[in-house]
């Protein structure tokens, strides 16, 4: 078979692979495939079957020589003792939301102080660092454009953002380590697969609470195509660490503020937690719709290992979720805050005809916003903040406090006060925003990570509209819904 | 550095971690195994990186690659995602199918579970079939003795006819032997001889006409045995690939970086 003998590949042939004058038949792939049909009928028809009945028994063989097992220890009890309860019909489910509950109302009873701590810090600089100017003589829009338009913008990323991601990704991290992921793909199994969707859905929605792009990376263990597009094309209704900061900021000052301060962050994580629930319900539902229309076809099987539990690696963890998660994110938080807080800056302080340029776009987008529950300020917010939605909140109160440029917010009852007496929001506001948080489309980067796994701008299409008009249409439902009846 | 000189320590003399850098690679080693089964973990120890792991099968979907030198020579290493077979059909497990057999690493070291030899050794032989240059990594080696479980590795030596070397990738233990064994392999100080079914004289003498064949219709594409049988098979796909000249592309694939926006999403998430 040495390439040597072959003769020199005749001109117009060379494409072909170099047929030369003389080897006998030409290297065409169909022929090899024709006489592969031809010789598979020679053999006995099962042949695939031995051969891979011969890989098992042989594993077998080798495994019965090689592994001495002792008598089963306590640990080995453990883990199916922890199991039996973790897993069991009646309480595996009860005990997952509780779990959900305690990592959210650490992460809002945790993050209040350091939180209110931080924007007290950051708003003192941009106090000082304006009146510094000031006394220099700069021009008055230096100082807002940079002090109170770009700086303020990353403040309030930073301090709203920051709190929350150090607590709630390292207790992700525990749990993901501690082998919790797979007990909830069986415990929510039954859920998908009566939704024609694939039980590994569970873990890929799992790992669309840290970002849902890589929860549509994560479905790449799903073997059927049908159920791998369900999984992608529904991960984004599970909040994602983006939308987190401003579910648990609406639950907290809305939420959390019509009870006593005792119950206060109890009552917001129960909030948020609702919202996870609604999530997880929306996705299953749209897995079903999915299912039944453009994605047609049945659950299929397979096997999940549950790993024995581990215990989790502190430095590891603390590494994982701090460095690679937290100060990741924060920084694209940073990146994309900083010029929307310049942007922002620009359409509160450039007049045309009497009104900012926000004031202009916000009263435009004012009728869809009311049809909603919501505002023009929130819809403007959300169109600037396409490329990243941790800015949605941020962006929305630098448009509110716009008119009042030296409002120096030190507390969530002061931001109560400027939302509810300021810009008239009501509860309604509150329940809905929440709501098109969580149905919203997907950030620009998951949209393109659809696309790269999908290669079909029509399924990346999908991904982003579906939610996007799922949103517009719950909201618009519990808007009316609430003005006819309340 | 001054009161742990891991060059200093004898476990590390030889090894030296270089992370991210795979430039002047002298070897390229390819980490395989069931999910779950530590492959990342050994990863991370032998490379210095952090590839994050979880405790769940399915936790790495792309292809990472990391270096480290052993003995003074660069190697490149490539953690593939987890897989039960190399017949399987996600994407992951294509994504490790596919280095195994058209990455051709020097070495290819499959990471078993201890406490689950049986399952795991379905996986080992069925990449002997395709490679001889392979060590077998027992890991976990520290919960099956928890669990009462002793693994007698010369004995699975013997039977799979390649090394088989004990390890905890979690606290680095066995990591020189399972390296000084690999650099044995590679370079042919240790000769292998790995376990593979005997198939019947029609099954024999049908592969021995179709490898030539398919070296022809695919020159430079490795492994042209394993395309064989999976023609015998009726593989539709591999048929495809056959057919339109895909198997050039995904060899050539192997040897760049897996799709950068993708590792770094489905590592470090977007936002």
């Amino acid at each position: 078979m040495s390439t040597d003998s072959r003769a020199i590949p005749l001109p117009g042939a060379a494409a072909r692979g170099g047929i030369s004058a003389e080897a006998a038949p030409p290297p065409d792939p169909e022929l090899v495939i024709r006489r592969a049909e031809e010789l598979r009928r020679g053999l006995t028809n099962n042949f695939r079957d031995e051969a891979v009945s011969s890989v098992y028994a042989e594993a077998e063989r080798m495994a019965a020589r090689a592994v001495r097992r002792g008598d089963e220890t306590r640990r080995l009890d453990w883990d199916q003792r922890i199991d039996r309860i973790v897993t069991s019909p009646i309480l595996g489910l009860p005990l997952m939301l509780v779990i959900l509950a305690v990592v959210f109302w650490l992460t809002i009873a945790g993050a209040n102080v350091p939180s209110a701590m931080l924007a007290n810090g950051f708003f003192w600089v941009e106090g000082r660092a304006a009146a510094l100017f000031d006394a220099a003589g700069a021009p008055w829009w230096l100082t807002g454009f940079i002090w109170h338009g770009v700086f303020r913008g990353l403040a309030w990323v930073v301090s709203v953002m920051l709190p929350p991601m150090a607590i709630f990704f390292p207790l992700f991290t525990i749990l993901e380590d501690l082998g919790y992921l797979p007990r909830v793909a069986f415990n929510l199994d039954f859920l998908f697969r009566r939704a024609g969707a694939h039980g590994k859905q569970a873990l890929t929605m799992a790992m669309g609470f840290g970002c849902n792009a890589a929860g549509v990376i994560a479905t790449r263990v799903i073997d059927s195509p049908r159920e791998r597009l369900v999984a992608i094309l529904t991960n984004n209704f599970v909040p994602c660490n983006g939308r987190f900061p401003t579910l648990i900021m609406l639950a907290t000052i809305f939420v959390a503020a019509s009870f006593p301060p005792v119950l206060a962050s109890i009552a917001a994580a129960g909030a948020v937690v609702g919202v996870v629930v609604l999530g997880v319900l929306f996705t299953l539902v749209m897995s079903w719709l999915l299912s039944r229309t453009v994605l047609k076809g049945e659950a299929s099987a397979f096997t999940l290992e549950l790993p024995p539990y581990r215990r989790p690696g502190i430095t590891r963890i603390l590494y994982t979720s701090l460095i690679d998660r937290t100060l990741f994110v924060l920084w694209r938080a940073v990146l994309t805050a900083a010029p929307a807080g310049a942007v922002i800056w620009l359409l509160g302080n450039i007049n045309a005809g009497g009104a900012s340029l926000a004031t202009h776009s916000a009263n435009a987008l004012a009728p869809l916003g009311h049809a909603i529950g919501l505002d023009g300020v929130i819809l403007l917010a959300y169109v600037i903040a396409i490329p990243a939605n941790e800015i949605v909140v941020p962006t929305m109160l630098m448009v509110y406090m716009g008119g009042s440029q030296m409002t120096e917010l030190e507390s969530m009852s002061e931001l109560r006060t400027l939302l509810v007496d300021g810009h008239g929001w009501t509860m309604l506001t509150a329940v809905n925003l929440m709501l098109f948080a969580l149905l919203h489309n997907p950030c620009a980067t998951t949209i393109i990570t659809i696309y790269k796994e999908t290669l079909s701008v029509r399924w990346a299409a999908l991904g982003a509209l579906m939610p996007l008009v799922l949103a517009f249409l719950v909201t618009f439902l519990t808007a009316t819904i609430v003005r006819l009846f309340v | 550095m001054t009161a742990h000189n891991c060059e200093a320590c004898p476990a590390h003399a030889h090894l030296a971690q270089m992370g991210l850098s795979v430039d002047r690679i002298d070897r390229v080693v390819a980490l395989a195994g069931n999910p779950n089964t530590g492959k990342s973990t050994l990863f991370n120890a032998l490379t210095g990186l952090r590839q994050h792991t979880g405790n769940w099968p399915g936790k790495t979907v792309t292809r990472a690659e990391g270096g480290f030198t052993f003995n003074a020579l660069r190697y490149k290493l490539v953690d593939l995602p987890g897989t039960y077979s190399l017949l399987s059909a996600s994407h992951d497990e294509e994504i490790a199918r596919d280095f195994l057999l058209f990455g051709t690493p020097d070495c290819t070291i499959v990471v078993a579970d201890a406490t689950a030899l049986e399952r795991n050794l379905n996986l080992v032989l069925q990449v002997l079939e395709i490679t001889g240059k392979a060590v077998l990594a027992v890991n976990l080696m520290d919960e099956a003795k928890r669990k009462g479980i002793e693994v007698d590795v010369r004995s699975l030596s013997r039977d799979l006819g390649v090394p088989a070397v004990p390890v905890v990738a979690r606290t680095g233990e066995g990591l020189q032997a399972l390296l000084t064994t690999m650099d044995g392999v590679i370079g042919g100080t240790i000769t292998t001889n790995p376990a593979r079914a005997r198939g019947t004289p029609e099954f024999n003498a049908a592969i021995a006409e179709l490898v030539p064949l398919i070296e022809a219709a695919a020159p430079g594409v490795p492994n042209a045995r394993w395309i064989a049988i999976r023609l015998l098979d009726g593989d539709g796909r591999v048929e495809r690939a056959l057919r339109n000249g895909e198997l050039a592309a995904l060899v050539a694939r192997q040897q760049r970086p897996d799709d950068r926006f993708s590792r770094k999403i489905a590592l470090q998430g977007a936002q």
